[in-house]
């Protein structure tokens, strides 16, 4: 009679590959989430990215009323992908408020000029430290803001057509 | 000799390819503590080893330490200027942790999801005692 302990082994490395193999199965998500939302934002005030709108400082986010927060850089590809659905946030009632990151003056306005400007304040993050402070890992990325200045939502990559909605929903929900 | 040309031409395409997404980056210049290290020797130690065990957000396989993304510069000059001002390495971990949660850092922690594996590699090895010290008993 064969000892059934002689399968033990046999069986966990089966199970090993099943796991593995189950594990390399799965798309990868890459996106590293922010842990800030339901927090406040951090205080700051940053001079304004271009000269045709005023800068961002976290008083302007606490008007009682909930905005978008979009993160983005003049030299970022998906933002030129995601500036059509700013847009038509934009005319669908949503007050964009934006900061762009690691970027002068001149490349801001270029973008600005080239893909529309649905902002209504820009604030420029020279050393990404608003960016650090608020979870953001790369551009473009969408925060919603209530009205008291908390994070309430993150979107992260570039905005599509069907995440419009989405966003729009999220904004009521801060009310 | 046509291995190394082989593993040469397919090393040029490599990085012809990876050099690609270097024209989406900025024109501004790094941050001030991203290529300078701190006038204190000993400071800048401690901010050394604060950056190799912090994971650079943009390319997730290196440290800010080893990386070359604007945006681990950045951070490399958030870690230096905070150690500067007299902040305590963990502190700055905790900081980040709190914001991009464990993922940003690479020192490991016994938490809810980690602990099985601290506690695996114990288990085994008792039981591999166990097993040894009754095949020696058992022998003897």
């Amino acid at each position: 009679m064969i000892r059934w302990t002689l399968w033990v082994p046999l069986a966990l490395f089966l199970l090993f590959c099943g796991v593995a193999a189950y594990q390399l199965t799965q798309p990868k998500d890459e996106f590293i989430a922010s842990t800030m939302i339901g927090q406040p934002l951090p205080e700051f005030d940053l001079r304004a990215a271009s000269a045709d709108r005023p800068g961002l400082a976290t008083r302007d986010l606490r008007d009682g009323q909930p905005r978008l927060l979009n993160v983005f850089a003049s030299w970022c590809i998906p933002c030129i992908a995601e500036a059509p659905q700013l847009e038509a946030l934009r005319r669908q009632g949503a007050d964009i408020a934006a900061v762009a990151i690691r970027d002068k003056p001149e490349d801001v306005a270029r973008f600005l000029a080239n893909y529309g400007n649905p902002y209504s304040r820009i604030g420029a993050d020279d050393l990404s430290e608003l960016q650090l402070a608020i979870g953001s890992s790369g551009v473009p990325e969408t925060f919603v803001i209530d009205g008291q200045g908390v994070i309430r939502y993150q979107h992260i990559g570039d905005i599509r057509a069907s995440d419009v909605p989405v966003l729009l929903q999220k904004l009521a929900e801060a009310k | 000799m046509m291995l190394s040309k082989c593993l040469f031409a397919a090393m040029s395409v490599f990085l012809a390819a990876a050099a690609i997404p270097a024209l989406a980056q900025d024109s501004m210049p790094p941050a001030p503590y991203a290529y300078n290290q701190l006038a204190d020797p000993e400071q800048e130690a401690k901010a050394q080893d604060l950056m190799e065990t912090l994971r650079c957000l943009k390319c997730q396989s290196q440290s800010i330490a080893d990386s070359d993304a604007p945006m681990a510069g950045d951070m490399r000059h958030q870690v230096r200027s905070r150690i500067a001002q007299g902040e305590e390495p963990e502190a700055i971990r905790a900081w980040l942790v709190a914001r991009y949660g464990d993922y940003v850092s690479y020192a490991p922690t016994v938490s809810e999801t980690t602990w099985p594996l601290f506690a695996v590699p114990l288990l085994l090895v008792l039981l591999a005692a166990i097993i040894l010290w009754r095949r020696l008993r058992a022998r003897s």
